[in-house]
């Protein structure tokens, strides 16, 4: 493998039923940073039937090029022929970087691409750069620059990895949703696409999609919310969430609980944090009227950034908080949640 | 049918977390259990045993105790076990590994394989939809329910806001939730005859159809350039004043960050 010949960072602009998922975005921000330390362009990957049209939408956050894979086959994600569209753009373009967001459909797809290409994939990643591999010299061994530095939290969050791909390429990547920054939308830009078709013929490794069925529930599962309202013992009764209801409502917010709250009977299993519940990470986290016990902690702490109320300064919860406020959450929850009221309308 | 269940034994991640000195992990150091998702995958196996009538068998790839995983395997109703382990196969990443057990699956005879989604340890959801492309066999991956039609399987595929109901002609490679089905518990009977079934033991020369270029740490294209145990989040900043003021804090904050 001519590692030379591999230039440029390639993104894969998920769309589901021609509607550009904000991962999309999110790589072409990421990418755009790793392009520039490498003095070289990102390129979305467009698959889809009828996609053409989301092209431009592309440009405006930021991809210098798309390349759109159009085909009938290609209408409702299925693995073989995705797979197949991207291993061959792979094959035709040489990108030095692939990026795909870890969703349902990226983590099926990336590594079928990865394996078909022989290459190797990182899976979800939060952190990209550029640098040295190894990252400090070591005698006899070649330091190679320039390379993709993925980092990545393993083994439940008890770790974190740093990962390079030296000898293969492209290096891969899945992202973590909601962790990169999308660049500002520049209106009206216009995308300079490329069309390529490998051409699709199904086989054995074809399958057939005999119905699809979107979710009915209108509840967001907690571990894919944005952002969590929190409320622990310290809320004091089930009618009290109203105000992290209210809150939640402000913010496009999801309300969850700790496990105080689920034992009460306040707040149904399913939206407990913690070691006995479920493991989130969301952008903003707020932990109110939470102690934060290790348990409760272990199933939140990887949150971006963590707000902390509690009356109690000494409260181990403010040992991970981003910010502390030390006070008395039924007076601080409504004004907080009045004063957004009038920012977000102020916008 | 035949059905071939890859299952893993991975660290309990509960018990703490121990390195090698040149990152990898030391497995030995660590208490065990059978990963959750394979678990299931095998309930699910065992389940199609029981419905519709097949050989399930169970194949691990790792340390000479992963043979503990197997037996466990067994005792819950499983008709064969291999073991995978060999010196040279030790630090594989997930094209490593895929290839190491799409080379073991090659002696097989098959119509469905089953892994877990994801193993607790590496949470990297590779090894399944890799090995299906070694194989060159269809996969579906998130597999929330699986009903046998003839020659075919049908599969409820879960995505974030929706489930595709699939159908893929067999041999076919699926990836199981652990939400799938509630794994059976062992059967006396059945930890009377694991503890004294013969497993299969394989090593390299057993593998079909793969390159030495392909396995262990050396075939591995990604390298670990760092490893750390986790640093916890520092303590970031505390205020103690009145209601306005900390509100305007918190929205402060939140802009800043670009929250709103």
């Amino acid at each position: 493998m001519n590692l030379e010949e591999y230039k440029g960072v390639y993104v894969f602009a998920q769309q589901v039923d021609n509607v550009l998922n904000s991962i999309a975005f999110e790589l072409i921000g990421k990418g755009k940073d790793l392009a520039e330390a490498l003095g070289t362009e990102v390129t979305a990957v467009l698959v889809g039937s009828d996609v053409k049209g989301l092209a431009d939408e592309l440009a405006e956050y930021g991809a210098d090029k798309v390349i759109v894979v159009d085909d009938p086959e290609l209408k409702d994600y299925r693995t073989e022929p995705y797979a197949h569209a991207l291993a061959s753009v792979i094959k035709e373009f040489k990108p030095e970087i692939f990026l795909v967001g870890a969703t349902a459909i990226g983590r099926d797809l990336g590594p079928r691409v990865s394996a078909r290409i022989h290459t190797g994939l990182t899976a979800d990643c939060t952190q990209l750069e550029i640098g040295d591999f190894p990252i400090n010299p070591i005698p006899g061994k070649e330091q190679k620059h320039n390379q993709l530095l993925m980092t990545r939290p393993a083994f439940g969050g008890n770790t974190i990895a740093t990962i390079a791909c030296p000898d293969f390429r492209p290096q891969m990547a899945t992202v973590r949703p909601g962790v990169m920054q999308k660049r500002e939308r520049k209106a009206g830009a216009k995308a300079n696409v490329i069309e390529f078709n490998p051409g699709f013929t199904p086989d054995n490794k074809y399958v057939e999609i005999l119905k699809v069925v979107k979710a009915v529930s209108d509840t967001v599962d907690i571990m894919d919310a944005k952002i969590l309202v929190s409320g622990g013992r310290g809320v004091g009764s089930a009618e009290n969430f109203k105000i992290l209801d209210d809150l939640a409502a402000v913010l496009g917010a999801t309300v969850s609980c700790s496990r105080a709250v689920v034992d009460a009977g306040w707040k149904p299993k399913d939206l407990q944090v913690g070691q006995t519940g479920k493991t989130v990470r969301p952008n903003v986290y707020f932990a109110i009227g939470i102690s934060g016990a290790i348990q409760h902690l272990a199933g939140m702490e990887e949150s971006d950034i963590i707000i902390a109320i509690n009356k109690d300064e000494s409260a181990p919860i403010f040992d991970v908080a981003d910010y502390g406020i030390v006070g008395d959450l039924n007076k601080i929850v409504p004004a907080l949640t009045e004063k957004l009221k009038a920012e977000l309308a102020a916008k | 049918m035949k059905i071939v269940v890859c299952i893993k034994q991975v660290p309990d991640t509960k018990g703490g977390v121990k390195f090698n000195p040149d990152g990898t992990l030391d497995r030995a150091a660590m208490m065990t259990i059978m990963n959750p998702d394979d678990k299931a995958g095998l309930e699910a196996a065992l389940r199609l045993k029981d419905q519709y009538g097949a050989e399930v068998t169970v194949i691990t790839m790792g340390l000479p105790k992963a043979e503990d995983v197997l037996r466990e395997a067994m005792a819950m109703g499983a008709d064969k076990g291999i073991l995978v382990t060999d010196r040279v196969l030790g630090g594989a990443d997930t094209w490593a590994t895929s290839q190491t057990l799409a080379g073991a699956i090659r002696n097989l005879e098959y119509d469905l394989i089953i892994t877990g989604r994801q193993a607790i340890d590496g949470d990297t959801a590779q090894v399944g939809p890799q090995i299906s492309e070694h194989l060159g066999i269809p996969v579906i991956s998130y597999a929330q329910k699986i009903e046998i039609d003839g020659d075919s399987v049908i599969v409820e595929r879960q995505f974030d806001d929706r489930y595709h109901v699939l159908k893929a002609k067999m041999p076919c490679l699926i990836t199981a939730l652990a939400e799938l089905n509630p794994p059976r518990y062992m059967t006396p009977g059945g930890i009377f005859d694991a503890c004294d079934a013969e497993l299969t033991v394989w090593g390299r020369a057993n593998l079909v159809d793969v390159e030495d270029s392909n396995l262990g740490l050396k075939g591995s294209p990604t390298q670990i350039a760092k490893a750390s145990d986790k640093v916890r989040k520092g303590q970031g900043e505390k205020i103690n004043k009145d209601v306005t003021e900390s509100v305007d804090y918190i929205v402060e904050k939140l802009k800043v960050r670009h929250v709103i």
